[in-house]
């Protein structure tokens, strides 16, 4: 009846996993009673489940994503604690099959349910703005690519309580991660997180996709998108070619593991060769979809506060583009010491540095949009500044690791480690900082707390150089990744550096929670009433902040790159001559979270074998979606009246502010500037 | 050009010695050619990366702050954002280091490959190195012993190790030695190496490879020749032998820290079997004991009868193309 699951499932005996569980527990209750008490259920409903408004849905991306770091940060502790304590002998506190579960958790959770959340969270906020566009193409997709992430990230969630999880490393290589040696339910908990959430994902880049090449608001040629929407349509393209890779990879892990097929196994004709350059064909492209639109928020960063043009829009455009092209062709230089021949080897090498000429390019456009301009030291600037000389430093170990000839010795080790999150903390989080703080007034109508920001960033700047640089020095002394424990006790003062590390890092999270609360509390005095708090260049800044559902009121006409930094400069308001017309927009939804609820069961069903259940979850989800395919009514016109009356309420919150504007003096950008 | 990289190389030594000073670091103290070579690679390739590196940071921290907005600010060019002569130096400068990277690349690929017969007057060793759940089997074909968790081999000769794996993947490294790779069952893989100081190194696995992937270390000896005879005879007055496929499946159990262990005597071609093994879905030093497992390969068995005759040497041929072909 229920399959493999018993209550033996659920880990008593493991006291931290106990705590975590009663911790989160009582978090879900406080919630829900909260939502309760002050009935809000309707209104999450209505206003923000169902909803298909992209900037709501880019919010609530971002939002799972933060809560996620915080679950995965919090396993990224647990392993410097203890690889602080286990040396020379001692075993620490965490027994390995419990530590191989963190560390693989860690991975999957940072990248999947943090990094591209943030990601598309950014995407989904931004760029339909950015081109002047009333919505994403298909609206009612981009409601269900979310529902299906935040079902995936539901079933990683659930596997820390019922089960365990995989104990296999991130990717999972075969044929570890094959019924012969991962017999428990980790991997299948790995697999249907990572399918479901990764048809999100798939949904997700055709739609933007689309999006971007078809909605564009007229004017805006391809050449005068801004960079992030340029670096968004790459990233897209990305994920469009890549995920479907992902997707087959693990689908015939899956056969091997459900129907004793033998597509990776060591026997049979089984060959986990394939497995490892199939899933690589996947990740490689994907740390490009994390980094590209982390490259494009810099852009817009940098211009913005330099208070001056993007050097080199052109140059920047045709390197994103050839960062996409050789991204596809770099895979092998993660297993480098499988054995191929030299000349394989070689090729993969030189493709991989060729990488570095693009994005070295990018690094001297930034840097000559500061030159000769008027840099404000905000904290979107400050994270930029970290990220440009941390993101150089990883960049160039990267070059060193795909020296084929360095790579044999450095490999495996925890160079590779530092590597990595020398460019993804340095690169992508800092960028999502930055883009977080950049738009945040864009989302909600006022701006982030500066003080705990800049607090924020240097203790993650701090704390990541303390954590990461010891870990380049132990790979000289030949430690590797993923062990528990280690004999050498002279690498043991090193990692205990790397706690301390890990501890400033935590505290870098705590001053950005205590950023947000603080925001909060504040939120009438660092009101956002213009729509443009930072004196931005690009159209999102010309609407209201937040901006009303329909977005733009009229179709803005682009004349070129920049073009609301130009028509500002020449003082065109963008006065309303026309008359308001009805805007046709789409209807909220009730399919997408229901189909993913059905995700989430028949994910959970097919993980501990209850097949009645996967059989009735399945035909519940399909059933849902042709409900869905069949109903006409879909769509609504918002009024030209309510339209006017909206347009006319910002026009005249905006007079007023320039009135008393000067009088009040605690606008956000005026303090920034002090 | 060797001029230069040798100032960069020495340039690059003395600031990482410097950063490491005081402690025992294996990668920047090599104790064989191989890992010789693969230290002044991985500091020329520091050095040449340098020139970008340094200037970058520079021009970081003094564009930000020049042009940071002030009272009396310096030039500043609001709509000044192209410069050919710009444009040209940023394509051409990280062209021209990534050109002689990848020459140096491309070279040294060739002279590092690890699959290439190392020059020497001296015979070369061969010894067959496989992992298991969790522990490293040594083999050696010639002196017909065997070994776990310990491998010995004479200074200045060069060794063959052949590389596979009896379960998952795992990766053969003695970081004093250099390079390092991977362990896959039913691939033949081959790493060679040579010791040119005696001494004790410390070797492990360096992919993961489940519960016991910590303690999956072992020591490698590099001996004088005499002291290499006297640890094989030391081996070869071991009481066991290792019997394959009985014996062996015993040890292919897993086990966590395993201790050392000697095999005065080893079943002829052992190696061979066990790559072999893998190729049909016979049985093998099978402790893996699952019924979904076990059910697929009784399934095939009749294969496993007709595969047995064919001719050992020719599936043998085919191996080395095969691990080729996976990268």
């Amino acid at each position: 009846m229920l399959g493999k699951l018993s209550l033996e499932a659920i880990p008593y005996h493991e006291p931290i996993i106990m705590v975590v569980a009663a911790i989160m527990a009582i978090g879900a209750f406080a919630l829900i009673a909260a939502l309760t008490y002050y009935r809000k259920w309707g209104w999450l409903w209505s206003e923000w489940f169902t909803s298909v408004d992209h900037k709501k849905l880019g919010i609530m991306y971002f939002l799972v994503a933060l809560v996620m770091l915080l679950r995965g940060f919090s396993d990224a502790i647990m392993m410097r604690l203890q690889l602080a304590m286990a040396a020379g002998g001692s075993m620490g506190y965490l027994p390995p099959e419990h530590y191989d579960q963190i560390f693989t958790a860690h991975g999957v959770i940072m990248i999947f349910f943090v990094a591209m959340p943030m990601v598309i969270g950014l995407m989904n906020l931004v760029v339909p703005l950015q081109i002047g566009a009333r919505d994403v193409a298909y609206p009612f997709l981009n409601n269900l690519s979310f529902w299906l992430f935040a079902a995936g990230a539901i079933l990683v969630n659930v596997s820390l309580f019922v089960g365990e999880f995989a104990t296999t490393g991130w990717l999972a290589y075969a044929p570890l991660s094959g019924i012969e040696y991962s017999p428990g339910v980790g991997v299948d908990y790995w697999i249907w997180a990572l399918q479901i959430s990764g048809v999100g994902t798939t949904l997700t880049g055709i739609n933007f996709f689309v999006t971007i090449l078809k909605m564009r608001t007229p004017g805006m040629t391809l050449f005068r998108m801004p960079i992030f929407t340029w670096t968004s349509l790459c990233a897209n393209v990305l994920i469009i070619a890549s995920f479907p890779i992902l997707t087959a990879t693990i689908a015939l892990l899956t056969l091997d593991r459900y129907l004793g097929m033998h597509f990776f196994t060591n026997d049979f004709g089984g060959n986990m060769m394939m497995y490892v350059n199939l899933i690589w064909a996947w990740g490689h492209p994907e740390v490009y979809i994390l980094i590209l639109p982390a490259f494009g928020v810099f852009s817009e960063v940098i211009a913005t506060f330099a208070r001056k043009r993007l050097f080199g829009y052109t140059t920047m455009v045709w390197a994103t583009v050839a960062i996409t092209l050789l991204s596809f062709i770099v895979w092998l230089h993660h297993f480098f010491t499988m054995g191929a021949g030299a000349n394989v080897n070689a090729f993969f090498g030189i493709m991989t540095m060729i990488i570095a000429i693009p994005t070295g390019v990018k690094v001297f456009n930034w840097l000559f949009t500061m030159f000769r301009g008027r840099l404000e030291f905000t904290s979107p600037v400050l994270w930029t500044l970290g990220f440009i000389i941390t993101f150089t430093l990883g960049g160039m170990t990267g070059v060193m690791l795909a020296v084929p000839g360095a790579n044999f010795v450095l490999h495996n080790s925890l160079f590779v480690i530092a590597h990595f999150h020398n460019v993804i903390v340095g690169g992508v989080v800092f960028g999502m900082m930055a883009g977080m703080t950049y738009w945040f007034p864009k989302a909600f109508g006022f701006t982030l707390d500066e003080t705990w920001g800049k607090r924020a960033f240097w203790c993650w700047l701090i704390g990541f150089y303390l954590a990461f640089m010891p870990l380049y020095v132990l790979s000289f002394f030949g430690a590797v990744r993923r062990m528990q424990s280690y004999a050498n006790p002279e690498w043991q003062p090193w990692m205990i550096l790397a706690l301390v590390g890990a501890v400033v890092i935590m505290l870098g999270i705590a001053c950005t929670v205590i950023q947000l609360w603080v925001s909060i509390r504040d939120r009438r005095l660092n009101a956002d009433v213009t729509g443009d708090p930072w004196n931005g260049r690009t159209l999102e800044w010309s609407v209201a902040s937040p901006p009303p559902h329909y977005n733009f009121a009229h179709a803005p006409e682009v004349g070129g790159i920049d073009s609301f930094w130009t028509h500002k400069q020449r003082g065109i308001e963008a006065v309303d001559q026309v008359p308001y017309q009805d805007i046709h927009m789409p209807r909220n939804t009730v399919a997408g979270p229901i189909i993913s609820l059905f995700a989430v069961v028949l994910g959970f069903a097919l993980v501990w074998h209850i097949w009645w259940l996967a059989i009735t979850a399945a035909i519940g989800g399909l059933v849902s979606f042709l409900a869905r395919v069949f109903n006409d009514d879909i769509d609504y016109w918002v009024p030209a009246a309510e339209v006017a009356r909206s347009e006319r309420a910002h026009q005249q919150a905006r007079d007023e502010w320039q009135t008393n504007g000067s009088a009040q003096g605690d606008f956000a950008p005026a303090e920034l500037r002090g | 050009m060797s001029k230069i990289r040798r100032f960069l190389g020495t340039l690059s030594l003395w600031s990482l010695s410097l950063l490491l000073a005081g402690c025992s670091s294996a990668l920047l103290d090599p104790k064989g050619e191989i890992g010789v070579e693969q230290r002044s690679l991985i500091l020329t390739s520091f050095g040449l990366m340098l020139i970008v590196v340094v200037p970058v940071i520079v021009m970081t921290l003094l564009f930000a702050w020049r042009y940071r907005h002030r009272e009396r600010p310096a030039a500043y060019q609001p709509d000044w954002a192209h410069n050919n002569w710009i444009e040209a130096v940023v394509w051409v400068v990280p062209c021209l280091i990534i050109a002689v990277l990848a020459a140096l690349t491309w070279h040294t690929s060739h002279t590092l490959d690890p699959h290439k017969p190392l020059a020497s007057s001296e015979d070369t060793l061969e010894i067959q190195a496989v992992s298991m759940d969790w522990k490293w089997l040594f083999i050696y074909p010639e002196q017909g012993i065997a070994t776990v968790n310990e491998v010995a081999f004479p200074v200045d000769v060069p060794v063959r190790f052949r590389v596979s794996s009896d379960s998952v993947m795992n990766a053969f490294f003695i970081p004093q030695l250099g390079s390092q790779i991977y362990a896959m069952a039913g691939m033949d893989n081959d790493v060679h190496l040579i010791a040119n100081h005696p001494g004790r190194y410390a070797g492990r696995s360096t992919n993961y490879s489940g519960a016991g992937f910590s303690g999956m270390t072992f020591e490698a000896l590099a001996t004088s020749e005499q002291g290499f005879e006297a640890w094989v005879d030391k081996v070869r007055a071991a009481e066991q032998g290792l019997d394959y496929p009985d014996r062996y499946a015993e040890l292919a159990a897993p086990s966590q820290y395993h201790p050392v262990e000697y095999f005065s005597s080893v079943t002829p071609h052992l190696y061979e079997q066990l790559l072999l093994s893998f190729h049909d879905g016979a049985e093998h030093g099978d402790s893996h004991d699952l019924e979904s497992a076990t059910a697929t390969r009784s399934d095939a068995a009749d294969h496993r009868v007709r595969h047995h005759h064919t001719d050992q040497r020719d599936a043998l041929r085919r191996q080395p193309a095969r691990t080729e072909a996976g990268g």
